[in-house]
């Protein structure tokens, strides 16, 4: 098992030294550090001496890979490429537009990010599941049909609207939680939980139907009928026979987003003014913080990537027909 | 006669370009039989049919809204024609009055008032602090402003009238059509007449679904129309324009945005995918190499990455752009490219596993054996063979990314911000909830069609799938 884990943390090197470089292409290739110091400054008081101060204070001023100024491994070492993209595998991530030491920042919003994230997860997957084993239970009926229709109409609905929707009428109309803001402690609950309602809601549309399809899937196998001919009573089927089955290719989507809940999501946050990682890519891209949104796209990748060996791992220990190879 | 000079914008072209790939494509189907049986079969689902009829009228305004052009302005005889920087749509055209007639600020739907109180001069009374009358919203009512209701009520009356009688024409010579298969009397007095067998949905395309759809669509449509000419059936948003030509406007934005991405996408999907299942070895390690990364990057974070750095390259050319519409145009373009990369690795990873198991089938060992070439043996077995699954993931995209262009223009990273999209709509009039009083016509209006559109979208995308899945049947 150690040995499994081992080697896929191997293979991730690789894929993550191609996110590297293609996040290295993508912010200094296509354009030129001059072309960031013009935007940043402002195309039309824009001076030659502006542009190589702002290039020096941010240390794009050096060469992209070869420093042939320097000698011995400095060469290599004093260049955009290894201080900007390398050094991000050590979790140096240098500093904002603010002068922020950006790694800081990160390490302080993950909470609030996880915060909201985090019950959203598990609750979004409880009713989701929940919702979709009753509709699978009352499968070719009326009132399956009808709970397909609502959830294919509920994913018809831009994310947008469940956000503006909710806060106008939760919070102004009723006015229940507040609006909008993050407290600390005990007391940031009654920011938390509106949220998090709407990010349950905004989700059952397309997951309830996805798990409704698996769990279909899985009742015309031919354990079930054994299951039905052994005489045990429906709702034991489902529960003790389907249910357990139908979590494996559940698990698979699931276990994937699990390190990427730190991230947060950009439009909640946004949304409700919290301090977390998502508002903090969402304020970079408004205010075209090139070396924020350029560490967000690296420690996202980075998740991602966690995210996909948890995956394997998982996917080892619930089936027990797949064996580390 | 002013003169007018023809724009042809780049998503112009790719619009009318898909257009014409999607009649070849249909004139290919026709002769492949299985694909033709599998396309009769959503031709049968009544769900998939009405919401196609609801894809299509949203089709017709965006492919009015892509023929484009400039107004020669007035100038002294003998000089060079000067055109107006405006670009124009045909669509802009024939919805002139909404384009053209604007109120100062906010007016709520069918207002004749404006909805801000300022202080008015009126004869003999001073300065007045009332809601001032607007310019153009129940102008031909005059002095009789209470009777708006009755007004406009009786005019959407005739009009659902005319339109019920043009539906009836409609639905009388697709009777006429469906009866003409039916040879003699004898036959109808068995079958039933056209009219009977649409009505007890007995033909085998879902003429019943379309033609009611069609009705509802023209008595609902065709009132809203002509009433938009006498008032604001939307009402008018914060600068005073018309909140259903936004509405109008934006459709052509989501559908480029849902057809020229899939566009853009599927070539290097369905190639790299084939490939890499085909020739495996060294070829799929690379390709598989390739899409790992880029499915790595969080899709939103490697588009806000992207369209950071082409808003850098468009604002530091400002010399490649004659009009702001081709500025914007071309942002709408590198947007549909952006999310093209990024989302062609799921369905590249389904073709190449589709492909590792069609490679070991023997038709495909007893081509090789033949010496068929492998291009060959691709194009010819495999890539038919795969069709059902492009086709499945085209339209399960189209609702996805409409729906992601909204997201994406509120956070700052979709369309230009002078494009009328759905999401720049919602994103000017995020704030108006709050207002006191409420100002709820424009977000009910842009969730209202986006909703309609997508989930038109989503019916017609599960009609397909269910018709083309062979694991469904």
């Amino acid at each position: 098992m150690l040995a499994y884990i081992f080697r896929r943390l191997l293979f991730a090197i690789p894929i993550l030294i191609g996110v590297n470089l293609i996040t290295f292409a993508l912010f200094f290739i296509v354009n030129t550090p001059d072309d960031m110091a013009r935007m940043q400054l402002g195309v039309k008081r824009v001076t030659p001496e502006a542009i190589e101060k702002w290039k020096v204070e941010r240390g794009y001023d050096k060469p992209l890979f070869v420093n042939s100024a320097v000698d011995g491994l400095s060469t290599v070492t004093n260049t955009i490429f290894f201080e900007k993209s390398a050094r991000m595998f050590i979790g140096d991530f240098g500093r904002a537009e603010d002068g922020r030491d950006i790694a800081r920042e990160i390490s302080a919003r993950m909470l609030p990010s996880l915060a909201i994230a985090l019950p959203t997860f598990i609750l979004g997957l409880f009713v989701t599941i929940t919702l979709a084993l009753v509709l699978a239970f009352f499968r070719a009926t009326a009132f399956d049909f009808w709970g397909v229709v609502i959830c294919v109409a509920m994913m018809s609905i831009s994310g947008l609207f469940y956000i503006i929707g909710g806060q106008y009428l939760i919070s102004k109309v009723w006015r229940l939680v507040p609006i909008s803001g993050f407290g600390d402690g005990l007391d940031a609950w009654r920011f938390l939980i509106l949220p998090v309602v709407i990010g349950v809601v905004s989700g059952i549309g397309s997951s309830a139907r996805w798990y409704r399809t698996i769990f279909l899937e899985e009742v015309n196998k031919d354990y079930v009928r054994t299951a039905r001919a052994k005489g045990l009573p429906e709702t034991l089927v489902f529960f003790r026979h389907i249910l357990r089955n139908a979590l494996i290719p559940i698990l698979t989507g699931v276990v994937v987003v699990i390190p990427l809940l730190f991230m947060g999501s950009l439009l909640t946050e946004s949304f409700f003014g919290i301090p977390g990682l998502g508002s903090y890519t969402i304020d970079a891209i408004n205010a075209q913080d090139f070396a924020v949104v350029r560490s967000m796209v690296f420690i996202g990748s980075v998740l991602y990537i966690v995210g996909l060996i948890l995956t394997d791992i998982s996917y080892t220990l619930v089936d027990p027909r797949i064996r580390f190879s | 006669m002013t003169g007018f000079q023809i724009v042809v914008l780049w998503s112009d072209v790719l619009v009318w370009l898909l257009l014409a790939a999607g009649i070849g494509l249909g004139v290919l189907i026709s002769k492949s039989p299985p694909l033709l049986a599998a396309w009769r079969r959503v031709g049968a689902n009544r769900m998939g049919m009405a919401s196609a009829t609801i894809l299509l009228a949203f089709l017709l305004i965006g492919l009015l809204d892509s023929l484009h052009y400039r107004v020669a302005l007035d100038g002294k005889p003998g000089e060079k024609t000067q055109y107006g920087i405006e670009v124009l749509s045909l669509l802009d055209a024939l919805a002139a009055p909404l384009r053209t007639k604007n109120e100062k600020t906010y007016s709520a739907p069918f207002a004749t008032r404006l909805y801000a109180k300022e202080t008015v001069d009126v004869p003999g009374l001073g300065a007045v602090r009332e809601f001032p009358r607007l310019k153009h919203g129940g102008s031909h009512l005059g002095e009789r402003e209470d009777e708006v209701l009755a007004d406009a009520g009786f005019t959407a009356f005739r009009l659902a009238v005319l339109s019920l009688l043009a539906w009836l024409a409609v639905v009388a010579a697709v009777a006429t059509r469906v009866g003409a298969t039916a040879n003699t009397a004898a036959d109808i007095a068995v079958d039933g007449s056209g009219w009977q067998k649409i009505w007890r949905g007995e033909t085998v395309f879902a003429w019943n679904a379309v033609l009611a759809t069609l009705g509802l669509l023209l008595i609902v449509v065709v009132p809203l129309f002509y009433l938009s000419g006498q008032y604001h059936v939307f009402g008018t948003d914060k600068v005073g324009q018309d909140v259903l030509y936004q509405i109008l406007k934006s459709v052509r934005t989501a559908l480029i945005i849902g057809l020229v991405t899939t566009l853009v996408m599927l070539p290097m999907a369905v190639l790299l995918g084939i490939v890499a299942g085909y020739f495996r070895g060294w070829v799929d390690d690379v390709i598989q190499y390739l899409y790992t990364v880029l499915n790595s990057i969080p899709g939103v974070l490697l588009i806000a990455a992207a369209v950071l750095m082409m808003q850098v390259v468009i604002d530091s050319h400002p010399e490649w752009f004659a009009t702001a519409a081709e500025r914007a145009d071309l942002r709408l373009l590198a947007l549909c490219f952006i999310l093209g990369i990024t989302s062609w690795t799921g369905l590249c990873r389904l073709l190449r596993g589709e492909t590792l198991k069609l490679r070991e089938l023997e038709y495909i060992q007893a081509a090789q054996a033949f010496g068929v070439s492998s291009w060959r043996i691709i194009l010819r077995h495999i890539l038919p063979n795969l069709m059902h699954i492009v086709i499945i993931a085209l339209v399960m995209d189209f609702s996805g990314l409409v729906l992601a262009e909204a997201v994406l223009s509120y956070v700052g990273i979709g369309v230009d911000p002078t494009m009328t999209s759905f999401g720049t709509m919602i994103n000017n009039a995020r704030m108006e909830l709050g207002r006191e009083p409420v100002v709820w016509w424009s977000l009910a209006a842009a969730f209202s069609a986006m909703f309609i559109l997508v989930l038109a979208a989503n019916l017609f995308a599960d009609a397909v799938r269910d018709a083309f899945d062979p694991r469904a049947a």
